[in-house]
């Protein structure tokens, strides 16, 4: 798995991101400037770290999102490429347009910084293949604007198209508001673009890749994508 | 020139803030105080003088960077 993860002046989290990846495909990943106008020839997937790019002035993600690199993203996007884009990541791809709806201020105004629960939603995704549709796994969260929102319209076209796949949960896996601690629309934690080639999402699955951190749920999304890769090529 | 872009939530999008600052100026004693929504208001300065120039560069701001137009309205005021 050929990987590239894009650096953007005030993203954190970009070398948990190149540490999970090359732990779990064993290539080391090409780290992509925000300023580089093409992305590495080859890519199988991209990835858009978490962290406080341009310190989430304006608004989080907005100005990463009008990055020159962001232009090859959504190339790369609109010919199949794999996209993948958390905490920040997730921000900055509904800036940009390549994914619907807004991240909002925590419903209770509280950065959050600990473990939660996710419900994987399907398992025929290249990005949930590693998990079992309705597993529960658990990842951690670190944000204050982690508050999923889009209009009506768009909510039932997520729902009725599975387009939501991984959703705060209880630890057993039923979806209560008492565990949306961010507030949520439908306790939404991920969601993937129409074509479904393109996932925002809040958790930190590069946080939870191996025994050391605690826990090692976070692996099963990126071997899925390893998985999915081989059996393309 | 001088021109304002006033940005704002659209109606009926939570603005948790705006509740926050509403709570604290009820706690303050602030009398009649109904609700409070929070904005943002951007002062530019435009190099040219065409005033039909100067409402599309500053539209084009706002459709690209200034508002998230999935939550925001904004309003363009052009200064004499």
């Amino acid at each position: 798995m050929k990987s590239a993860v894009l650096v953007f002046p005030g993203i954190n989290r970009e070398r948990d991101m190149a540490r999970a990846l090359k732990l779990i495909s064993g290539h080391e990943p090409a780290m992509v400037w925000h300023a580089e106008t093409a992305l590495p020839r080859g890519a199988d997937l991209v990835v858009v770290p978490g962290g406080f790019s341009y310190g989430d002035y304006l608004r989080c993600g907005a100005i990463a999102a009008r990055a020159p690199v962001m232009d090859a993203v959504r190339d790369y996007a609109a010919k199949g490429g794999l996209v993948l884009g958390v905490c920040n990541g997730f921000q900055i791809l509904c800036e940009a347009g390549l994914l619907p709806g807004v991240l909002m201020r925590n419903a209770r105004l509280k950065f959050v910084c600990r473990d939660v629960h996710l419900r994987v939603e399907r398992s025929d995704t290249p990005f949930t293949r590693g998990y079992n549709a309705g597993q529960v796994i658990r990842v951690p969260v670190a944000h204050g604007e982690g508050n999923y929102e889009a209009d009506e319209e768009t909510l039932k076209r997520l729902e009725s198209e599975g387009r939501v796949l991984y959703r705060y949960c209880a630890p057993d896996g039923t979806i209560d508001e008492a565990f949306n601690f961010n507030g949520a629309a439908h306790s939404i934690a991920g969601i993937v673009n129409e074509r479904g080639n393109v996932l925002g999402m809040m958790p930190h699955p590069e946080n939870h890749v191996e025994d050391i951190m605690g826990c090692a749920d976070g692996r099963g999304l990126f071997a899925g994508l390893l998985a999915h890769l081989k059996q393309a090529a | 020139m001088k021109a304002r872009v006033t940005v704002t939530l659209k109606s009926g999008i939570l603005d948790p803030q705006g509740k926050a600052i509403e709570g604290a100026l009820k706690s303050l004693g602030v009398a009649g105080v109904a609700s409070v929504r929070q904005g943002k208001v951007f002062d530019i300065e435009l190099s040219g003088s065409d005033r039909l120039k100067a409402e599309a560069v500053l539209r084009d701001a706002a459709d690209r960077l200034l508002a998230n137009t999935v939550i925001e309205n904004y309003a363009i005021e052009l200064q004499a």
